[in-house]
């Protein structure tokens, strides 16, 4: 489902983010990646979603090579990817329902059927009832899990997550694991990045550690 | 489609939430749009009477005074020959000293003079395609037998037809420019929202907004404001003619006749609102694909 071949990826001004990493992730497999902030471990989700670029080598989603991809196909690689920012990136100016209907609307889905799937997303994270709040107006665990229902309510095949549990205290953290959990049950493929292995003791998961840009 | 009609509905909204700045542009470019269009109007105004007053341009021959009844028919069945002619109209000297009487009031005057000093006359109506050449008929008529005079009589009309087509040409660079203007102030509104909205714009990108997607409601804001903008020009022209005409009311009573300027056409109207609305478009446009690229998500 993702394939990295011996990608190095370095930034302008010489910062070396990936050293030579490759590996594989199959279909519906859920799969860690930790490292320390600054390991790369952002980075690498950026490759995928080709937000970046590799320098050398190549990434492979669903066999395509996205490091690739033409600026027009960006927008097809991205709708079958969730993705879910370690800064949230919600819309300030419309409330938790419009935020989740979005990429819908972007979808062009049709309107009856993208409100039902606004609600089950919505419901999934347990966040029915705020549906009219303003983002502002949510807690951070609260935040995270709107971010979580706008990166499924397209029903992605691939769920991409840059510390999801980064700011939130053990319990809000567990919520998340737990839903995350139930999506990899229902055959999704999970790639997510912590910092915090603690969140990870009490499950058996791939783990793909990285540390100053290698793969250990 | 209904997801288009959301997205209208949230530029609507958009523009209402700063409904002060809104309207300033739109005064602005109406008032921009109102210059050239209000001149087009005057100048198709203008134009109306001289085509009114002149009709179809003709030419008055007048026959040196010892001109006998023989000449007379010999001119005429020569004139009934001539290619460029369409047809003539005899104007026998009694008659026209009796017309002369009548119309000007001159009758005192006239009546005292003991001969006609009339001459008797042909007015000659050209074919219509011939009006260019005008002027090469008129020598030719000149120069018959027992013509002592030829006058071609709306040449004063050329000449304001002359003077209406440099005025036309003043409205066209005068709408160009302002045109160019109304590009230019899109262009900057545009500007202005997308940097407002680079974060809604980065995530629509990242969560697979194709460019024609985002593009779509900022064009739409264009050429929204731009249709009301001509709207705006519309009404001002509208209002500005009324004020005229009022004044043209009194001004018309004391010539004893009736001079009344009209508005714009259906048709032209029509045309102003496209036309302002197409600029609006162009201008968010070309606006859009300057700055839409300049915002990559990171």
């Amino acid at each position: 489902m993702i394939r990295f071949n011996q990608v190095h990826k370095r930034y302008p001004g010489g910062y070396h983010a990936l050293k030579n990493v490759s590996f594989q992730i199959a279909k519906g497999e859920m799969t860690f990646l930790t490292g320390h902030s600054g390991a790369g471990k952002s980075t690498l989700l950026k490759l995928i979603a080709a937000i970046e670029r590799p320098n050398l080598g190549s990434v492979l989603v669903n066999n395509q090579n996205v490091g690739a991809l033409k600026e027009r196909a960006l927008p097809y690689l991205r709708r079958n990817l969730g993705i879910i920012f370690q800064d949230h990136k919600l819309l300030f100016d419309r409330n938790a329902f419009d935020n989740v209907l979005l990429p819908l609307q972007i979808c062009g889905f049709d309107y009856r059927e993208s409100h039902k799937r606004v609600r089950a997303a919505l419901d999934k994270v347990g966040l029915l009832k705020r549906e009219k709040s303003n983002p502002v107006a949510l807690s951070g665990g609260e935040q995270q899990r709107l971010c979580i229902a706008r990166a499924i309510v397209n029903r992605p095949s691939i769920l991409l997550a840059d510390e999801p549990t980064g700011n939130l205290d053990a319990e809000y953290a567990q919520e998340i694991m737990a839903i995350f959990k139930s999506f990899h049950q229902v055959g999704v493929t999970l790639l997510i990045s912590t910092h915090d292995t603690s969140v990870l003791q009490d499950t058996k998961v791939r783990i793909l550690a990285l540390r100053q840009g290698e793969l250990q | 489609m209904r997801h288009a009609l959301a997205q209208h509905i949230g530029v609507l909204r958009r523009m209402f939430a700063a409904p002060l700045a809104g309207f300033l542009n739109i005064l602005v470019i109406g008032i921009a749009l109102s210059l050239p269009a209000g001149m087009y109007v005057l100048l198709q105004n203008a134009q109306g009477q001289v085509a009114q007053l002149s009709g179809t341009p003709q030419i008055s021959l007048f026959m040196s005074m010892d001109a006998k009844a023989d000449d007379v028919d010999r001119l005429r069945k020569k004139l009934d020959q001539y290619p460029g002619i369409e047809r003539v109209e005899f104007v026998d000297r009694a008659q026209a000293l009796e017309q002369l009487k009548q119309s000007t009031g001159l009758g005192d005057v006239v009546g005292g003079l003991n001969q006609n000093p009339l001459p008797e006359a042909f007015i000659v109506y050209p074919k219509p395609d011939e009006a260019k050449a005008l002027e090469a008929l008129r020598g030719e008529l000149a120069k018959l037998p027992k013509v002592e005079l030829a006058q071609l009589d709306s040449a004063w009309a050329y000449k304001l037809e002359a003077l209406l087509k440099f005025g036309r040409m003043v409205v066209l660079i005068l709408a160009s420019l302002l045109s160019l203007a109304l590009i230019a102030i899109t262009f900057n509104t545009i500007r202005l929202q997308i940097l407002t909205q680079r974060d809604e714009i980065e995530v629509a990108k990242l969560i697979g907004a194709t460019n024609g997607f985002i593009r779509r409601p900022f064009l739409y804001f264009g050429a929204m404001q731009g249709l009301l903008g001509g709207i705006m020009a519309y009404f001002i022209i509208t209002l500005s003619l009324m004020l005229l005409n009022h004044q043209l009311d009194a001004l018309s009573q004391l010539y004893a006749s009736q001079f009344v300027l009209n508005s714009l056409s259906l048709g032209d109207s029509l045309t102003l609102l496209l036309f302002s609305m197409y600029l609006g478009w162009l201008g968010a446009w070309l606006s859009v694909a300057r700055h839409l690229s300049q915002i990559e998500p990171h």
